[in-house]
Order: structure tokens, then sequence, then C-alpha cells
């Protein structure tokens, strides 16, 4: 048994724990051993937090003791190195941020503490969280659990993988074009991005604002419903966070999904998508019918085809106005030693981005420019709003709408490292997504040829509980989420 | 269109980043390949559709502005690369 606690879920070890047949430290431990076991092969982690860990998981120790256990109440987790923690460093995998010491901590970061969460560690991304593979880390690539010559997916790789490898129980991640989706599903686990604005982004390292959300990879939805009942919330820090009320995510997973209207969206099923992720995909569309939802196979977004483009103009110019902060003044990399002040800042940027990083500054600040804003920058937001319409005209008749996470199954490391354009079009069925700022999440679906496929499912603004609902359906008729990588 | 050398350090010049030759022509490559991706949008007519800047119709968050605590001038200092006493040394913005 105890070696394997690292594999439970949370609400399988939140009943351990509380009835006391294991203890908060066991399970840490359990979880901090198969670090050191597979950390070398999987490298997910950029930072290990072994001894906070074990004093979290005494803390959490006499909290149960005393009958006082939450869901969350001595859990180890990961959290992606985008997200600020009070005197442990956060890197944001890049340079720039390799010896920065948050002085504070992230809202989400706070709530999970408060919760009992136990944080075992801070995980690799691709840098600023720009790419969809991890290889754009500045430190290391993260490999695929399922297969190490293969990415986990990006830019979350390392919240993704760990969770897959084992490392802890679950992770947070951020998800600005796919983020978390991706990986999830490359990884085959359950990843969430919330509404634009369930979440507050108070200590997340910004890359494009108005895109950006938090959300949990976890072993199956009834865990994401646990995670997102302690992270969701209005926050006065982030001026964006929603004040709609948070229902109990938890709730409603009866495994009852019967009249339930799932609308699949024809322009998701792109030219070059691998024909075994067609074939699961729909094999699972096939099955949420077979439990009594009502599918229309017909549904047309036409302007899908359009995201992309709408996406790489708005991201990065958000990109290059957030990341104007790095200019080696209050915290970060500095070049000190030049001539003047500016030719300090310049080598400070030249440094301390990566080359993806430096591609979109560059890609945003042309697109902001004067001359070219009304050609790009606005005209992608006016494009922005078509995309959102057209979302809401289908959520006047579906109450999800579900396609692929990707076209591809994981791609083999270094296969796309030199083609940008190629990079970005991995993430085509799920920006559109955060364009529009509705939720969705991706649940494993399948394999092919041992590797994982995921399903994307697409919800109205704030009705992350139905995505939860049709998951936790799903997963109680199939057993893709509970498979583990042999490592 | 490729973008000209001049564009690619004009740019730059504008998010002040320092740039080599070698990543100059590698920048006026790849700006251009992800800028040809773009055009799709022109052919769109969006004569009549307003901009979106952000996804959820939250306007003009309001709160009372309370006086609290700050974080400690000495745990701000802690990261930066250069300073004296309480301050953040810089060297001079005009020369």
């Amino acid at each position: 048994m105890s070696d394997n606690l690292n594999w439970l879920t949370i609400h399988a070890a939140h009943e351990l724990l509380a009835r006391k047949k294991i203890s908060s430290v066991e399970l840490t431990q359990a979880c901090l051993d198969n670090i050191e076991k597979v950390e070398p092969k999987v490298k997910a982690l950029v930072t290990e937090t072994a001894d906070f860990a074990l004093a979290q998981a005494k803390k959490a120790d006499a909290t149960i003791a005393q009958g006082k256990a939450t869901p969350l109440t001595g859990i180890p987790a990961l959290m992606k190195d985008v997200l600020c923690t009070q005197g442990i460093r956060t890197t944001a995998s890049s340079k720039m941020l390799e010896k920065f010491v948050p002085p504070y901590n992230a809202a989400v970061i706070e709530k999970l503490i408060a919760a009992g969460m136990v944080l075992v560690g801070k995980t690799n991304l691709d840098e600023f969280a720009m790419g969809s593979s991890t290889e754009n880390s500045a430190f290391f690539t993260t490999h695929n659990p399922y297969a190490f010559e293969r990415v986990p997916g990006g830019s979350s790789g390392g919240s993704a993988a760990g969770v897959a490898a084992g490392e802890a129980i679950f992770s947070l991640g951020s998800d600005t074009g796919g983020s978390i989706r991706q990986p999830a599903g490359f990884c085959n686990v359950v990843g969430l991005k919330p509404t634009y604005g369930r979440v507050s982004r108070y200590g997340l390292i910004a890359f494009a604002s108005s895109l950006d959300q938090i959300g949990p990879f976890t072993r199956d939805a009834l865990d994401c419903a646990l995670v997102m009942n302690v992270i969701s919330g209005q926050d006065k820090r982030d001026a964006t966070s929603a004040p709609e009320p948070v229902p109990d995510y938890t709730k409603n997973l009866n495994g009852n999904i019967k009249g339930m209207k799932i609308g699949i969206p024809k322009e998701y099923f792109v030219a070059g998508m691998q024909p075994e992720v067609d074939t699961a995909v729909k094999t699972a569309i096939k099955k949420l019918e077979e439990l009594g939802a009502i599918v229309d196979w017909n549904v047309s977004l036409p302007s899908t085809r359009l995201a992309l483009a709408v996406y790489y103009i708005i991201a990065p110019s958000e990109a290059s106005a957030n990341l104007a902060r790095y200019d080696g003044s209050k915290y970060g990399a500095a070049f000190l030693n030049t001539d003047s002040m500016w030719e300090g800042m310049e080598k400070t940027k030249q440094f301390g981005f990566g080359p993806e990083v430096k591609r979109r500054i560059m890609l945003g600040t042309y697109a902001l420019s004067s001359g070219y804003y009304d050609a790009y920058y606005l005209k992608a937001q006016k494009v922005r709003t078509l995309i959102r319409r057209e979302f809401d005209a289908a959520f006047t008749k579906y109450d999800a709408l579900v396609t692929p996470t990707s076209p591809t199954v994981p791609f083999k490391i270094g296969e796309k490292a030199n083609d940008p354009l190629s990079m970005y079009l991995s993430d085509v069925c799920t920006l559109p997504i955060n364009i529009a700022g509705v939720p969705g999440i991706s649940i494993p679906a399948g394999f092919a040829k041992g590797l994982p496929i995921g399903l994307q499912i697409i919800g109205k603004p704030f009705a992350e509980e139905t995505l939860f609902r049709i998951s936790h359906a799903y997963q109680q008729v199939t057993d893709w989420h509970t498979r583990r990588p042999m490592i | 269109m490729k973008l000209s050398r001049e564009e690619v350090i004009h740019i730059a010049a504008l998010a002040r980043l320092g740039i080599t030759d070698a990543e100059i022509e590698k920048a006026r490559e790849q700006l251009s390949n992800i800028l040809e991706n773009f055009e799709v949008l022109k052919e769109i007519d969006t004569s009549n559709v307003p901009p979106t800047a952000q996804s959820i119709s939250l306007v003009n968050v309001l709160r009372d502005d309370v006086p609290q605590a700050s974080l400690p001038a000495e745990d701000i200092l802690l990261n930066a690369p250069d300073r004296e006493g309480d301050l953040f040394k810089l060297r001079a913005v005009l020369e």
C-alpha cells in the first residue's frame, strides 16, 4: 500500500487521511521518494521543496488529528513556476528570473496553503509560458512520462508530467492558449482552463493578461472540482476576477447526463489531424451519446479558422507590454557594467530572454507600433468579437461543445523546435477558447500506440460545473484516466 | 512581403531589446512568415464590429480606498539588482 500512496486521487487520499489510515507525512514522503526515482527521466521540477513540504505535512497531520481535515488538507501538490511563492524562488523557467524570490504568495497559493495543501515543488514550463512543449524552458526540457523521447506538451508541461508520473497528487498550471489542456491531453491527466475571471491572477507572472487563467491538473474530474472549490472566487487584488458566486463543484457529480445537449463543431476536426485521434475522440463522443446526451454532430463555428491569427496578434501584443517591466532595475537579471543605462537595459533583455520570448516581444511590439495598431491589434480585437459571438450563439442551443484537445499525440522532442509556426498549430483546438473566455477541460480519452489522446469539453461562461458533470459521467464508464505510465 | 533589416532594428529599439546581426536576419525570416499568416484577417468585414478587450463584461470595478500596510521595504529590496540604503539604485536616464 505505502508504495503506491503517491498515485492516489485527492478524494481517495483524503478519505485515508481523515480515517487516519495514513498520515500526510507518509503521503508526502511517498511523493518525495517517487520524485527521486522518476525525476532523472521526467525532469518536471525546476525546484523541489522537500523540507518545506515535510514541515507542512506535519502541520496538516496536526490539523487532521484535531478532526479538522478539509479535502485538500495534507495533499501534496506541484505549482507551475509562474505562480509566486513567498520565500521560494519563482523563475518562469527564464534566466531573467533565475534568482527571483517573491516577497508574497499568489492568491491561489495563499488559498491552497490555507486549505492545507503541501507544496512539494515548482514545475518547469516554456519560458514565460510561451510554447507548447517545454522546449523553450531556459533550463531543460521536460519528458513525457509515457514516452521519454516525446514532449509533455506545454507550456505547463512540468505540472502535467509531474502528476502523470506520480510526483504529486495534483498541480496547478496556467493557460493562455492551451497551456493547461494541451499538456493534460499529452500526459493522460485532467486539465481545466476555467472561465476568464473565475480564478484570481494575483501573483501569476503575466503573459497575456486578457487570456491568462490559472487551473488544476488532476487524476479525475472529482479531484478537479475539489481543487476549483478552493481556488475560485473574486479577489480585490485582481480587478478582472468575477463576482459570480462559487458553487460546490462536486454537488452534481451523479453520473447522469441524460438529455444534455452536446454540439460537435466540425472545424475542430482539422486537416492534418491524426486518424487515431479522430477515432478516439469520436468513440468518446459516442460514449457520451450512450450515456444519454443528445449529440449534434453537425455544428459549425466558421470563424475558428481565424483564431490562430487573432491569438498570435493579441497574445504577443499583451506580452510585449507585460514583459517591458524586465528592465534590470527592480528585480530579475541585470547588466550593470555598461556605458549607459539604456545599453544596460538592452543587454538585460538580450541575455535574459530566450529566442521564443524575444520573437513574441518583437511581434507584439510591431503589432502595437504606430501605423500598424489598427491593421493588427485593433483588427484582431474585432475578429475576437466575432469568435465570441459564435460561441454565444452555440451556447443558446448546446450545454457543451466537444472537440479533440490537440490534433496529434505528443510529438518528438526537437521535431518542431525550428519551426515556430508548426508549433503554434499544435494549439489550434485550444486557443479559440481563451479568445472567447469560456471554460474548457481536457480529459483522457484513449491511446494511440501507447501515447495519450485528450478530449476537450467546452462550456458556457462560469459553467465549470457542467464540464465536471460530463467528465465525471464519462469517467464512470471508462478507465483511461486510471492508466499510468510504466516508469 | 519580407520585413526589412531597418524595420527589425526599429522594432527591437522600440522594445529596448539588444539584437545581434544574426538575430536580425532570423527575425526578418520568421516574423515575416508569421505576419503572412495574419493576412487572413484582412478579408473579414469588421466595419460594424466593436473590439473585445477582455471576455467578461465587467466595467468600472470600484472599491473603497482603505489604507493598509504594504510589503516591508526590505523584502522588496532583496531582489534589487543594485540598491543604496532603502532605494533602488539606477543610472541616469537623461545624460
